[in-house]
């Protein structure tokens, strides 16, 4: 296929609460990434990264703080930020480059030093800006948005806290065999109803936590991964970055109101759904084509919708999949094998990209213990602020 | 601290939030909305104030167990009392408008698809000044 690009290394920084500088942390991943894709570093000619908002000025110009930190060889650079799907945005540019044929060969680095805690918007006064004003009006975390997701499937569909539970225990299992992740204990549903309400009817281990941690990948075309002796690497084939369609109707991060559809009726397929959607049509696949999906738990209940809007299955039957350990792993539809944010936490520019460092590790069949045996075609799907989001889907 | 968000210095029965409309296409906007309508097919019109209807229905409903970080204001020495936030769809309107319940209104009093009312309510004060902001309180609720 001529809109493919190949995937000739992955490599990460372990997650969790180093105490060190997100720099540390992400030219760790690079470093890892190039020694996987048997590349020298002078060899990169495009350096993408994607930002780190919490960590100032070298955050907000990711890419040159990186290949400052790698040691400078003029490679052309960028620097992303879309929230949580900035590491989804800086890998389709990095693809959109060696599809144009700007560049052959394309670093693209997300790290993060997260704060424990609720997430919190830049300080000062700033009444123009709708993050800032949800929690300065509300007092509305990130958390309360999941909660109020969970709640409105309890009461639509019938799901259960058990059922948002079984997430987690599903998660977890799946974390404590991952060398990179946060969390490598295996969580029983008991654990989960005996920690605390964070956003009713969310507990504590429904929701990931912040972390430090650090993702890369060596991205190059088709052309350079033949030469370089890669002749079966595995490939993006599809990267969406939609927005939504006027009115979204569902209530999103940071907004404190939906669009009105007094004017326009809503397309009937939410928003979320539209993000998988796109990667499908781009890659000429379905979901009935993928052998596992990386999607962003950032609660458990969310998984579940997630399971939905990637079209594993209806709407409102997410919580029979995880309750028949469909999507654990050796179920028929294995998700979030790397253990996902539930195992990780949010290292924000990084995540997107670990979940393509994890599609990678499996369809090349070297994931270990968590390897989806046979695996061939994944997706991953993620969502940043402002109910943009990102899907990547990768084939061996 | 959100100028014309809602109605002010009026009492309990009058109160109402505030957003625009836009005069070519009727989308309303809240927050509002002054400077440019966002409907894609809309080629624009001017944007007029008008109040959202008072009551609705609870579309999904949550709670803060955790003091949430600033800039929300509270006294860091009081003790944390959870304050519920609601998610109220509006049936004129055709849209979802989350606020804080009033006072005293737990989880445990809430359900998809319960009649709230939007009231006045107090979101922090100091010596000189009260701010005020909206909440919703279910029906048949005193404050």
């Amino acid at each position: 296929m001529t809109g493919e690009v190949a995937v000739l290394g992955a490599g990460m920084h372990p997650w969790g609460k180093w105490g060190r500088s997100f720099v540390e942390y992400g030219t760790a991943a690079a470093r890892a990434a190039l020694t996987d894709a048997g590349i020298d570093w002078q060899q990169v000619r495009s350096v993408v990264g994607a930002d780190t908002m919490r960590c100032g000025y070298p955050g907000y110009v990711a890419g040159a703080t990186f290949a400052q930190a790698l040691g400078w060889q003029g490679a052309r650079v960028t620097s992303v930020y879309a929230a949580c799907a900035s590491g989804a945005q800086a890998i389709n540019t990095a693809r959109s480059q060696i599809l144009a044929g700007m560049a052959d060969v394309v670093l693209v680095v997300g790290a993060d030093a997260a704060p424990k805690g609720f997430f919190a918007p830049a300080g000062g006064e700033r009444p123009d800006d709708p993050d800032w004003l949800r929690f300065r009006v509300l007092g509305a975390t990130n958390p309360a948005y999941f909660g109020l997701y969970a709640r409105r499937r309890m009461a639509l569909y019938g799901d259960t806290p058990e059922d948002f539970a079984l997430v987690k225990v599903k998660n977890a299992a799946a974390g404590a065999l991952n060398p990179n992740a946060r969390y490598r204990k295996a969580v029983s549903a008991e654990d989960v109803a005996a920690s605390a309400v964070v956003a009713d009817p969310l507990r504590l281990l429904d929701i990931c936590a912040t972390s430090d941690g650090a993702a890369a990948l060596v991205l190059t075309s088709m052309d350079f991964a033949r030469r370089h002796g890669a002749g079966d690497p595995v490939r993006i084939r599809a990267v969406s970055t939609v927005t939504p369609t006027y009115p979204k109707a569902v209530l999103d991060l940071p907004d404190i109101a939906t669009d009105s559809a007094a004017a326009v009726d809503p397309l009937p397929r939410p928003f979320r759904a539209s993000i998988a959607l796109a990667a499908y049509e781009e890659a000429g696949i379905g979901p009935e084509d993928l052998s596992l999906a990386e999607v962003y738990d950032l609660s458990t209940a969310l998984e579940l919708e997630w399971y939905e809007d990637i079209g594993l299955c209806g709407a409102g039957e997410g919580a029979k999949l995880v309750r028949e350990g469909a999507t654990a792993l050796g179920g028929r539809i294995p998700v979030n094998v790397s253990g996902g944010l539930a195992s990780f936490g949010e290292a924000v520019p990084a995540q997107a990209i670990a979940q393509v460092c994890e599609l990678t590790w499996q369809l090349r069949g070297t994931a270990g213990r968590r390897q989806v045996p046979g695996a061939r075609t994944g997706i991953t799907a993620n969502q940043g602020l402002f109910g943009h989001g990102s899907a990547v889907v990768a084939v061996r | 601290m959100v100028a014309g968000w809602f109605t002010q210095d009026s009492g309990e029965e009058d109160f109402r939030l505030l957003g625009t409309r836009c005069t070519a296409c009727s989308a309303v906007f809240f927050p509002r909305e002054d400077s440019f309508c966002r409907n894609p097919a809309c080629t624009g019109g001017e944007l007029a104030e008008v109040p959202l209807s008072k009551r609705g229905r609870v579309w999904s409903y949550t709670d803060g167990r955790y003091r949430p970080p600033a800039p929300y204001v509270c006294d860091p020495d009081a003790q944390w009392e959870p304050y519920t936030l609601v998610a109220v769809e509006l049936e004129a309107e055709r849209m979802v408008v989350l606020g804080q319940g009033v006072p005293g209104v737990r989880v445990s009093d809430l359900a998809v698809g319960m009649e709230v009312e939007v009231v006045p309510g107090v979101l922090n004060e100091d010596g000189d000044t009260v701010w005020t902001t909206w909440h919703w309180r279910p029906l048949g609720v005193a404050s």
